[in-house]
């Protein structure tokens, strides 16, 4: 029996050798185009993530595939891997994350500048995974707030992939105000940041 | 003529006489044990005596043995004589609710953080180690984890399934 494909199930035809971000909904007429700045702001971001990567075992073996030119992570405008925290948007724990290293998670994440994202690559970033044991932490959201997690023991590069296409959408369908609200700020205080 | 177990044996119980105990030799490896008290006295012996030479310390561990009152802990001495190339392993046992042994810090530097192991999974208190703290777990751990009355698994975990993991 055929396994279930839930990735790329969707084919999408090449029209050009460069494709291009569709342009967002707005009026348009001759010599201007009128949108929300949610929408263009969102656009830009969402194309242009710089991803820091926290690569602690097997699952950063699996995103230096992602980054190489056979899956190619630079695709989705994440050409650019940034390792210092003050310059990324997007912080991609991958790997084993011990007790020990759960402050150094931390001071990451408090070094990079809003807006920030974290995805939780595989199944010891997002819950500890097999490392049922008292020196693991137990998923990364015990200390910091987590967008996205990835399944997988590791994932395939294509699973870290549509990881970073949900965060696209998140980041491109996020308010501006987001940032500011209460309740972001509220979950903040969970995690005693700020 | 090279060294042997037996010479080994025998050089041992002339100094010592009847406080070194349990001879055996699992895998060809000679293996004795001394109070917890003499510890010292026999590393130091085994390390000048000019023809016993044990001068490396490969490992220094701690076993757990909860069934063996009185002695409940094993600190366990493994030795290498560079020389003949012998290794011997050498234990001391103490009662676990007063784990204190002397520190091997002074004989071999390489001791310092091997007894902060011991120390930080079992608990053992080397008494005049220069410091005895938590080497590899968090410093916050109020346990013991390798001492068998604590599970291995982590207490705070909320989405793990026992039955999931071979527990049920």
């Amino acid at each position: 029996m055929a396994r279930p494909v839930s990735y790329n199930v969707n084919e999408k035809k090449l029209e050009n050798d460069i494709s291009i971000a569709d342009m967002p909904e707005g009026h348009q007429g001759e010599g201007f185009f009128a949108t929300s700045l949610n929408k263009v702001v969102g656009l830009a971001r969402r194309n242009s993530i710089w991803p820091l990567p926290f690569a602690t075992s097997c699952c950063g073996i699996e995103f230096m595939a992602t980054m190489g030119s056979h899956y190619d992570l630079a695709r989705f405008g994440s050409e650019r891997v940034g390792f210092s925290p003050r310059q990324c948007d997007l912080l991609m724990v991958m790997g084993t994350i011990a007790k020990k290293m759960g402050p150094v998670v931390k001071q990451v994440y408090l070094q990079m500048a809003e807006p920030r994202w974290v995805i939780a690559v595989g199944a010891c970033a997002s819950s500890g995974g097999i490392f049922d044991t008292y020196s693991v932490l137990q998923g990364i959201d015990q200390v910091v707030p987590v967008d996205v997690y990835v399944p997988g023991c590791p994932p395939r590069p294509e699973a870290i992939i549509d990881g970073v296409m949900r965060i696209q959408d998140l980041i491109g369908k996020e308010s501006l105000r987001r940032r500011n609200g209460d309740r972001y700020k509220a979950l903040l205080e969970g995690y005693g940041i700020q | 003529m090279s060294l042997t177990n037996d010479r080994i044996k025998q050089r041992l119980i002339e100094k010592f006489g009847e406080q070194v105990t349990a001879f055996s030799e699992p895998y060809g490896m000679l293996t004795f044990e001394a109070p917890k008290e003499l510890n010292l006295k026999v590393l130091n012996f085994l390390y000048d005596d000019e023809e016993l030479k044990f001068r490396f310390l490969t490992d220094l561990q701690a076993v757990h043995y909860p069934d063996d009152k009185g002695r409940e802990l094993a600190v366990v001495y493994h030795l290498h004589n560079l020389v003949d190339n012998i290794r011997i392993r050498f234990k001391v046992f103490t009662d676990i609710n007063t784990p204190d042994v002397y520190t091997a810090t002074g004989l071999f530097s390489g001791a310092n953080w091997m007894e902060r192991e011991t120390y930080d999974f079992f608990g053992v208190n080397f008494v005049g180690h220069p410091n005895l703290k938590r080497i590899l777990n968090v410093d916050e751990m109020d346990y013991f984890p390798m001492r068998k009355e604590y599970p291995l698994e982590d207490q705070t975990r909320i989405d793990k399934d026992d039955e999931m993991f071979g527990r049920g």
